[in-house]
């Protein structure tokens, strides 16, 4: 939102980029699967950061439009036989025409109201995708095939199923992800979703129409996370009734609230650090979520605006 | 010559509580306006009706020529009419520039400025001498600064109509003085109505004043007309036995 120094968060952002690119040539096996699906999650929290982050708006329904992306594509390519990239647009449009929808509805309360409403949309969601299990494989979920998995360049094809491959798809989506998001929340129109969050009374009489502003903001952020879903289907093959359930709604506030609302790097960090507390402390102790537990509540003690809010807020004012 | 804006037969009511009853009012272009009267006149809430922040139940009001009884507040932002708050309502946490730049971008939006934003919101700073504090968070302002951060968003909407409400309310006698002409700065590019306690203030810078009573206009002229008005003093005073 300042001013100052726009090449100096550029820089950071594109550095950030440029160290996950390195990483592919180093990480082993394990560390280098895991970190792709991560940087697809966190495709799920910057959207959600969109809107909880910049606009205050608390959602517990985002899920939704995370499985709108991950069915949406994931169908398309299973009961259609369309491309990956057809198949990815159907995810993307399956969200933003949702998000649109719900916004409308949703956007009628705000608070606690908006937290209800959302959760009651995306039960309904979740609801409907067991019903109709002839189409989406109700509770066991569908597996996209290896072979559908492709992406074609005239003569060439390349598999999503090869490391690699995977690793690098993940990478694009997370790097154009960061750098419009970026982009939109140092442009003018980032500045008016802030003005929202502190005060929409006072924004509604400097001539702006929030409604509209934040139902923008509900689509932009509902097709960030369609984008997610879409991806993870194409890139994980496995589109399950489990990522419409309440806890993927909860899951993205958590690795955001970790990570830093508000903050363009914060989602990533969250995702992250969420994932390997998980993953090293199960690997010593089956009681690895009092280890978790433990951890959060550190966090909140010492960094209570999340590890990147925190830093940002004591040291460096500067991160966008 | 015809009136910036009128209102006839304009009420509201808040329960039983008529807050304004019937009020037919008009203002000259270029005029500056000022509304008194006892706690409770309805001063606000005239206002706040013309400003679009709460609906009338009877009446309507036409500004330049146009009924804007039913546009929604935002768009009578865009139509010229800019209100600042009575509570100083500045975003804290966002810097004395962003704050300001909200109204610069909208006006820039809406094209009834040009060129780029930086240039609009120091232009609006340094007109309220706030040039040199553009990047400290309006929260951590002193009072007055941040009365006078209102002011320049006010002022960056480029209003035709800016409504003040109760601008020098917690302001120094210094700072009073540096307000003073600074209202009457802004006079010469647009109307000005403003409700306000202090009376020299209303005595040095109204052309003419409106004084509300129990909902109601009571009486209206000049500053001396008005400072001569029997039933003024009764309002004010009690009532003469």
């Amino acid at each position: 939102m300042k001013e100052a120094s726009p090449a100096k968060a550029y820089a950071l952002h594109l550095g950030v980029i440029a160290l996950l690119f390195a990483l592919n040539f180093v990480l082993p096996e394990y560390h280098h699967g895991l970190l792709a699906r991560i940087m697809v999650l966190a495709v799920f929290a910057m959207g959600y950061n969109m809107l909880f982050g910049y606009v205050g708006l608390l959602s517990l329904g985002h899920a939704m439009f995370f499985s709108a992306g991950l069915y949406g594509a994931g169908l398309a390519v299973i009961h259609l036989g369309w491309s990956v990239p057809a198949a990815f647009a159907a995810g993307l449009a399956c969200g933003a025409l949702l998000a649109l929808v719900i916004g409308v509805l949703a956007l009628r309360t705000s608070g606690v109201a908006f937290m209800i409403v959302t959760m009651m949309f995306a039960q309904v969601f979740y609801l409907m995708i067991l019903y109709f299990a002839s189409w989406t494989g109700g509770d066991q979920g569908l597996v996209v095939p290896q072979s559908a998995r492709v992406l074609v360049f005239g003569s060439t094809s390349l598999s999503l199923t090869n490391p690699t491959m995977r690793y690098m798809s993940a990478l694009v989506l997370f790097s154009i992800v960061l750098l419009v998001t970026l982009a939109v929340v140092r442009s003018r129109y980032g500045r008016v979703l802030v003005a929202i969050r502190e005060n929409e009374e006072r924004t509604k009489m400097l001539g702006y129409d929030t409604f509209s502003n934040k139902l923008a903001a509900v689509v932009v952020s509902g097709t960030i996370c369609a984008a997610s879903g879409a991806a993870y289907a194409l890139l994980f093959g496995y589109v399950g009734s489990t990522f419409a359930s309440v806890q993927y709604s909860i899951l993205p506030l958590l690795w955001v609230l970790l990570g830093g609302a508000a903050t363009t790097l914060g989602p990533l960090i969250g995702t992250l650090f969420m994932y390997y507390v998980v993953d090293i402390t199960s690997g010593y102790t089956s009681a690895y979520l009092l280890i978790v537990g433990i951890a959060l509540i550190l966090l909140v003690l010492f960094f209570p605006k999340g590890i990147l809010g925190t830093i940002r807020q004591r040291w460096l004012g500067w991160l966008p | 010559m015809m009136p910036l804006l009128t209102t006839k037969g304009l009420s509201r009511n808040f329960g039983g509580l008529r807050a304004v009853d019937g009020v037919d009012f008009a203002l000259m272009p270029g005029e500056i306006r000022a509304v008194i009267g006892p706690n409770g006149a309805g001063k606000t809430t005239f206002v706040s009706l013309v400003s679009g922040r709460i609906q009338p139940s009877t009446g309507m009001i036409v500004f330049d020529g146009t009924d804007i009884t039913n546009l929604p507040a935002y768009a009578r932002v865009r139509l010229g009419i800019a209100y600042t708050f009575q509570i100083t309502s500045v975003f804290a946490n966002l810097t004395a520039y962003d704050n300001v730049a909200l109204p610069v971008q909208r006006t820039l939006t809406d094209g009834r400025s040009k060129g780029a934003v930086h240039a609009g919101v120091m232009a609006a700073l340094e007109r309220t001498g706030l040039a040199d504090r553009a990047h400290m968070p309006a929260g951590q302002l002193s009072y007055g600064h941040q009365r006078l951060l209102e002011v320049a968003m006010g002022l960056a909407l480029k209003p035709r109509l800016l409504i003040l409400d109760e601008p020098t309310q917690g302001l120094a006698d210094s700072e009073i003085d540096n307000f003073i002409g600074l209202v009457r700065e802004i006079a010469k590019s647009a109307t000005v109505l403003l409700i306000e306690h202090n009376m020299p203030v209303v005595m040095q810078l109204a052309d003419r004043i409106t004084v509300f009573n129990a909902g109601k206009i009571l009486a209206e002229g000049t500053p001396e007309q008005v400072r001569a008005n029997a039933e003024v003093q009764d309002a004010y005073l009690g009532t003469t036995p």
